[in-house]
């Protein structure tokens, strides 16, 4: 009966729940970016300070968080900061905890890039003319740095969406968990569930992912200069 | 801290960094042979092939590792392709490997410009010759970066496999945590043997791409 399996995707709200779950997963993703852009853009205007302990608090920051793989971040605040300082974080809490943190540390090494992409004559050529910092940024460098910048913010966001998949295994029911329930629910009837199911779930992501990176990658040679 | 419970799971983790290790070797090199000849493939635009490398390239690239593996480790037995978890994560890592591979060395090929293979073929060399000694190299230098990133990322993402059933590093630390309730000792090994992979190998990349740096061509 293998051709039948589909059918299990409409039995009853299946596939609603499915969508659902999904909604989850962005949703967290979603905050996460919100927060990280934000913070992301202030931790890289001060990597580039030249103040050593600065310096080097943001670099072992950055390079901690890049270095651990991001289910291992999930685990340490999961796990371990809920044990450290009994307190009670939800999945949905800690994931997001998790995914700000690496996404600043992400965000800010691009925005520090992009910083350090626009040539030193025209942070001294704003001076030179009368700008204050604040001036200098906000009318000469931020505009130039904000084309290169939103191309790779707007892949961060499909990183993101993809990273957060890892939260089905710190128990928050997002798509994967409603899809494992949907596959318990009709093992009998359905023996071939997790071929479908699973199946629709990866095109799920594909269908959220593929538009987005599409549009990066549309932004990136429109702005090539 | 309970060192003597550290001490003790010492062996556990490094049978597991040794797997987890292990497999990241395979799924990378594999993901290399893989993302060589799709490069390849996109670049000279051969004509069928082309497509479905391109089709291949944004379904890897636009879905998570983890969501790959449980199509692979659940969804295929049921139409009788059984795979161990060991291969399901070789074949899981290959598969989105291969991919950002195939991007680096893409970016790398059309960064050599055309003028480099008119001139070889001006010089009599033949098509292959002039790939093979004039375009590679400098192609493979350029998108050596975006290569050794892509090898980090590759491991770091093989921290799911977990998830598939095989005793890695995380599986190892879940195990500890679930039957001891030693949260910090477990945690804190993990990070640990993270970092003993990890550290070198992104000491040795950065090194690495400083000295590439002073391998311009010309410019």
């Amino acid at each position: 009966m293998q051709d039948l399996g589909i059918s299990v995707l409409f039995e009853g709200k299946n596939f609603i729940r499915l969508l659902q779950g999904l909604w989850v997963t962005i949703e967290i993703s979603l905050i996460s970016v919100v927060i990280s852009i934000v913070l992301g853009i202030l931790l890289g205007m001060i990597m580039n300070n030249k103040n050593p302990l600065i310096k080097i608090t943001t670099k072992v920051y950055l390079e901690f968080i890049r270095i651990m793989p991001q289910l291992v971040l999930l685990f340490i605040v999961y796990f371990g900061m809920t044990k450290a300082f009994a307190i009670n974080l939800s999945g949905e809490m800690s994931a997001i905890i998790v995914f700000s943190l690496w996404g600043t540390a992400e965000m800010g090494d691009l925005v520090r890039g992009a910083l350090i992409s626009i040539p030193k004559h025209q942070y001294e050529s704003g001076r030179a003319i009368g700008l204050t910092t604040l001036q200098t940024y906000l009318y000469v460098i931020i505009p130039q740095t904000v084309r290169r910048l939103v191309p790779q913010a707007i892949n961060l966001v499909t990183r993101m969406i993809k990273t957060t998949s890892l939260i089905v295994l710190i128990g928050v029911v997002e798509v994967v968990k409603v899809g494992q329930q949907i596959i318990e629910a009709s093992r009998l009837t359905v023996p071939s569930a997790p071929l479908w199911i699973y199946g629709v779930i990866f095109f799920l992501y594909f269908i959220v992912c593929y538009p987005i990176s599409r549009l990066a990658a549309k932004l990136e040679k429109a702005w090539e200069s | 801290m309970d060192f003597d419970f550290i001490y003790n799971n010492i062996p556990m983790y490094i049978e597991a960094g040794k797997l987890t290790v292990r497999i990241a070797l395979w799924g990378i090199a594999g993901a290399v042979i893989v993302g060589f000849i799709c490069s390849l493939i996109r670049y000279y635009k051969i004509p069928v092939l082309q497509r479905i490398v391109g089709a291949y390239i944004e379904l890897s690239r636009n879905t998570p590792l983890l969501i790959q593996l449980f199509f692979l480790y659940f969804g295929l037995p049921k139409l009788g392709i059984m795979l161990s978890s060991e291969a399901c994560a070789i074949v899981g890592l290959i598969f989105l490997g291969g991919s950002y591979m195939s991007e680096a060395f893409r970016s790398g090929l059309e960064a050599v410009a055309n003028i480099q293979f008119e001139s070889g073929l001006s010089l009599g060399f033949t098509k292959f010759q002039v790939i093979r000694y004039i375009v590679l190299p400098q192609a493979i230098t350029i998108s050596i970066p975006a290569f050794l990133a892509n090898i980090i990322f590759l491991i770091k993402e093989t921290s799911v496999f977990s998830a598939v059933a095989l005793a890695d590093l995380m599986y190892v630390a879940k195990d500890l945590i679930g039957l001891y309730y030693k949260t910090d000792e477990a945690l804190l090994m993990l990070v640990t043997a993270y970092a003993i992979i990890l550290l070198p190998i992104t000491l040795i990349f950065t090194f690495v791409e400083r000295k590439l740096r002073y391998a311009g061509f010309g410019d």
